[in-house]
């Protein structure tokens, strides 16, 4: 099993004919993913990749019976994408846009309130179950189906945790970037809960970084209701205050939101941190085997 | 993005937000001129940086007279700050803020920022005014008061009122301190602000409520539809490196140590200057070049990096997903040529393409040392460094 996306999902893709758009449905397809539909408004009737196109998402859902959305569109008209996606009732929109201005997302934020579909992003890699389903723009290939969760705010990081778990044969149930802005959609207390209440999720990396207090807020939720276990990292050790590193929400601000207070605080609630980037990999592998996890989470070929 | 204090104010007073009149000047002459124009007996002459503390460091002077005015301009224009916000290296003073001075009865705090935890708006006050905001949280934090806005209204009167009450403006006062509040949220909803400090917002001894200092971030994101404020970015207040690199939208801060990174994506490469640091080096700089990379686009951030006279080493680090490794390797080989290669370079390749990435690397004839993990690319840079 897995969470938030399987092989029934049914994707639409929203900026569809846009080159990001464009190949990264290319990407989905070929990965196995369900993409039914495609959204951009203008290009109604027309066809890419084999996949039909509308001009609202209400169309392509009521068309199709599609339940999840990849938003592609440009940071200016991306808010009003994410809202078209809630609107029209879908389980899961997925937005991978990066520089949409923080107060739109306020805004979204606000529209979503007692609406019933899940936001995950901006400014995020996307979901994948291995094997299942793709939606972003992370490398494939580098999965393998398995039992570890991993859920983090960074795209590339999170491909080299998953790389780190593969060559070991431990494979992964779901993999889910939240996102580097400061307002997203899915924090790491939701996808922790979504992984705790899976059955077959057997334990969790969850990669963080500075700016905010959303791993402390996250630590103390493990400490309270976790039972499986967590392997965590914090990048940005080294960052100096005051400096945007890269993300939007990647700041020490006031003296808050440092990798110190984050690791102390993660470890001080159970969670086991890796030294350093390179020892993901490892260090899951070492708690999976203090807990006589190990041999179930091996992938066998 | 950081604007002038002077800016800032400008801003403010679009949106009815009282602040004491003023004018920028260049140079002594301007700043005389200044003060003749606001007329008066009393001027307060502000080193314009982009850094907190300038009062405390010398930066703020209060000038008795035109002569006065001028001898304090001479002495701050040209002359470098050092504040706790500067680092030890200092801001040079290039612009100043000539204001009519005030007869302050009490100095108060007004902030707002956008609260990470629950994706609002919010409005901060405190009785506290001139003293930094994270003294008091840490110190006293009952004297801060605040207020979440619902976006779909904006800030309401009656938020605004409580927190002139609580913070104890005085009554006859608190009718122009809501107006002050409601101004301030226009200001910062319509020019996408990120966060605005007013401190201190003061009272004066005739009756006015007014931002005696203001400092204004704005949402790079959203600059694109806020032309006025795009034009007050002051390229003098950033690092020569920083600009190059933003000319090519990658994403590069400088740091102290002497290896340079180039990596991609932000949370790897803060990631890689970690794992330096934990084999004992220091890292040089912070470089994003982003997931969709062009090899010219790598072969401008390796010029940055090899530009820069305190960089010993190269650690180039890259997990290829969108970004295939063989444009990687094709822009860096390209730069090495270009500037010539005098200094160790380790590559770690993985991901898309990663072999032809390693061939195109291994056949250039340069001088690169292959890692094959992350701890094995720190280590080696490391040591190749020392």
């Amino acid at each position: 099993m897995s969470i938030f996306v399987n092989k029934d999902t049914k994707l639409i893709v929203q900026g569809i004919t846009g080159s990001n758009g464009l190949f990264h449905t290319k990407q989905a397809i070929e990965y196995g993913t369900q993409v039914v539909a495609g959204v951009t408004p203008g290009k109604g009737g027309t066809e890419v990749e084999g996949v039909p196109v509308f001009n609202t998402v209400d169309e392509a859902v009521k068309a199709t019976g599609a339940n999840a959305s990849a938003i592609y569109v440009p940071p200016a008209f991306a808010a009003d994408a994410i809202m078209e996606a809630v609107d029209a009732e879908l389980d899961l929109a997925v937005c991978i846009t990066e520089h949409i201005p923080v107060q739109d997302m306020v805004k979204v934020k606000r529209y979503m309130e007692g609406k019933k579909t899940r936001l995950v992003g901006p400014n995020c890699p996307g979901v994948i179950t291995p094997g299942e389903c793709k939606i972003g723009i992370m490398p494939g290939y580098i999965h393998t189906p398995g039992k570890v969760g991993i859920v983090s705010r960074s795209g590339t990081l999170t491909y080299e945790a998953v790389h780190q778990l593969t060559v070991r044969n431990i494979g992964q149930s779901t993999a889910v970037g939240i996102g580097g802005d400061p307002v997203n959609g899915t924090n790491f207390i939701d996808v922790l809960q979504a992984f705790e209440a899976d059955p077959e999720t057997a334990a969790v990396i969850m990669i963080g970084e500075i700016g905010g207090t959303a791993e402390e807020e996250a630590a103390e939720w493990i400490q309270e209701h976790m039972t499986k276990p967590v392997v965590g990292f914090i990048g940005g050790q080294t960052a100096p205050p005051g400096k945007r590193m890269g993300h939007a929400g990647a700041i020490i601000s006031g003296g808050k939101g440092t990798a110190a207070e984050k690791i102390a605080k993660l470890e001080e609630c159970g969670v086991t941190v890796a030294p350093t980037p390179a020892e993901i990999g490892e260090t899951l592998s070492r708690v999976l085997d203090e807990k006589g996890l190990l041999s179930d989470c091996i992938t066998k070929n | 993005m950081n604007v002038h204090e002077y800016q800032g104010k400008e801003v403010l007073r679009q949106y009815g937000v009282v602040v004491p009149r003023g004018q920028v000047a260049f140079t002594p002459e301007e700043a005389v001129e200044a003060a003749e124009n606001l007329g008066g007996e009393l001027w307060v002459v502000k080193a314009q940086i982009h850094a907190g503390g300038r009062g405390k460091a010398g930066g703020v002077k209060l000038a008795k007279s035109l002569d006065e005015v001028k001898q304090f301009a001479s002495e701050l224009l040209g002359s470098t700050l050092v504040t706790h916000q500067t680092g030890p290296e200092g801001k040079e003073v290039k612009r100043l803020l000539i204001e009519e001075g005030c007869r302050i009865k009490k100095e108060y705090y007004v902030g707002m920022v956008i609260d990470r935890s629950n994706s609002r708006i919010t409005m901060m006050a405190s009785e506290e005014g001139g003293t930094e905001i994270e003294e008091v949280a840490a110190r006293t934090p009952e004297k801060i008061f605040k207020e979440t806005v619902d976006p779909t209204v904006g800030l309401q009167p009656f938020q605004a009122r409580r927190l002139a009450f609580s913070i104890g403006i005085p009554k006859e006062m608190v009718g122009k301190a809501v107006k002050f509040m409601l101004g301030l949220y226009r200001a910062f909803e319509q020019k996408d602000c990120s966060l605005a400090e007013i401190n201190p917002l003061i009272t004066t001894e005739d009756g006015q409520v007014m931002a005696l200092d203001a400092k204004l971030n704005f949402d790079d994101n959203a600059l694109y539809r806020h032309k006025d404020i795009a034009e007050f970015r002051d390229l003098d207040e950033e690092d020569p490196k920083e600009i190059e690199a933003s000319k090519y939208d990658l994403s590069y801060i400088a740091l102290d140590g002497n290896i340079g990174c180039m990596v991609n994506g932000a949370g790897l490469a803060m990631a890689t200057m970690d794992i330096i640091k934990h084999y004992g080096g220091e890292p040089a700089n912070f470089l994003d070049v982003g997931g969709g990379a062009t090899a010219e686009k790598v072969t401008e951030a390796f010029k940055i990096i090899l530009d820069d006279p305190h960089v010993k080493g190269i650690l180039v680090n890259i997990f290829g997903g969108i970004m295939k490794c063989d444009v990687i390797a094709e822009g860096v080989v390209e730069a090495a040529k270009q500037v010539g290669l005098d200094r160790p370079l380790v590559v770690r390749l993985e991901g898309t393409n990663v072999e032809r990435g390693q061939q195109i690397l291994g056949e250039s004839g340069l001088k690169i040392t292959a890692a094959d993990s992350m701890d094995d690319a720190a280590e080696k840079i490391v040591s190749l460094v020392r």
